[in-house]
């Protein structure tokens, strides 16, 4: 059985700066080719401030900070034994290259599947700008598989 | 640059315009390693992938779902994006080459905002589903 007091629990707030390299590495490693996201006068052009974050960004934020990781360490499981199972984003602004990201992540639910081999973990992440505007809201679905 | 699409032009049942994305190497992975902070050795290590019990290394699940994410930027702005989520289905390995492909499902209109929902989905060249899941836009 898994320790159903961890659902609920909020682990300490998070921050990442999000640097223009970085999210140049992170398109090029994508395959972006959109200018948008490695020139800073094509991002200006289309509205933004600077380098726009790409959509799925965000979970990076939340990894750079090992965030995945850390109801896997509160259970004991070893990573091998874990995968990703869902993802979803809701935006709420854009994140752009100079922002400061915070972020707070909570354990939201946990259940498990077939007779106790599945473990299934649900957890929340709010992200939030240098002017404490919500940018992004994550739900992370992390499957372990028991025994 | 994504075009803007208007909702009047949009109908259920439509396909939005197909992603065919480059064939996944082991240069991708590595900087998708880099570039993500996800470090783990099943994407990078034959050896550790094999000790995991893999057949060989396998492709990050967030990086299949970048490419459908690359789908919509392509069709729509990034910013109209009000909502994406992928299930990871199956495991991408290197030299898999994915389609990314998506349907209008619905369009509604709440709190003055036009919206389109969409089933999305990047496959293979088998036809297999790596990653499948849900996008909202907010069109004009």
């Amino acid at each position: 059985m898994f320790d159903q007091a961890l659902v609920g629990k909020e682990y300490p707030p998070f921050a990442m700066e999000v640097e223009k390299g970085r999210l140049r590495l992170f398109a090029q490693a994508i395959g972006e080719t959109d200018p948008i996201y490695f020139d800073e006068q094509a991002a200006r052009a289309a509205g933004y401030r600077a380098l726009p974050a790409p959509p799925t960004f965000p979970f990076t934020i939340a990894m750079e900070a090992n965030q995945p990781l850390l109801v896997l360490d509160d259970l004991g499981v070893d990573k091998t034994r874990s995968v990703h199972g869902e993802q979803s984003f809701t935006y709420h602004r854009d994140i752009c290259a100079g922002d400061t990201i915070t972020g707070r992540q909570r354990v939201a639910e946990m259940f498990e599947k077939k007779g106790g081999a599945l473990l299934f973990i649900i957890t929340d992440t709010w992200l939030t700008n240098q002017n404490d505007e919500p940018v992004c809201d994550l739900r992370t679905v992390i499957v372990v598989r028991n025994g | 640059m994504a075009q803007d699409v208007r909702f009047a032009d949009i109908e259920v049942g439509q396909s939005i315009p197909e992603a065919c994305m480059p064939t996944i190497g082991p240069v991708q992975l590595a900087l998708f390693a880099a570039a993500s902070a996800d470090h783990n050795p099943i994407h990078l290590d034959e050896q550790a992938a094999k000790a995991g019990g893999l057949p060989g290394v396998i492709a990050h699940g967030m990086l299949s779902m970048a490419l459908l994410g690359r789908m919509l930027t392509r069709w729509v702005p990034q910013r109209r994006i009000r909502h994406f989520s992928a299930r990871f289905t199956a495991m991408a390995v290197p030299g898999d080459a994915l389609t990314c492909k998506g349907v209008v499902t619905a369009k509604r209109e709440v709190d003055g905002e036009r919206l389109v929902d969409l089933e999305i989905h990047a496959e293979n060249q088998r036809g297999e589903r790596i990653v499948a899941g849900h996008a909202t836009v907010a069109l004009p």
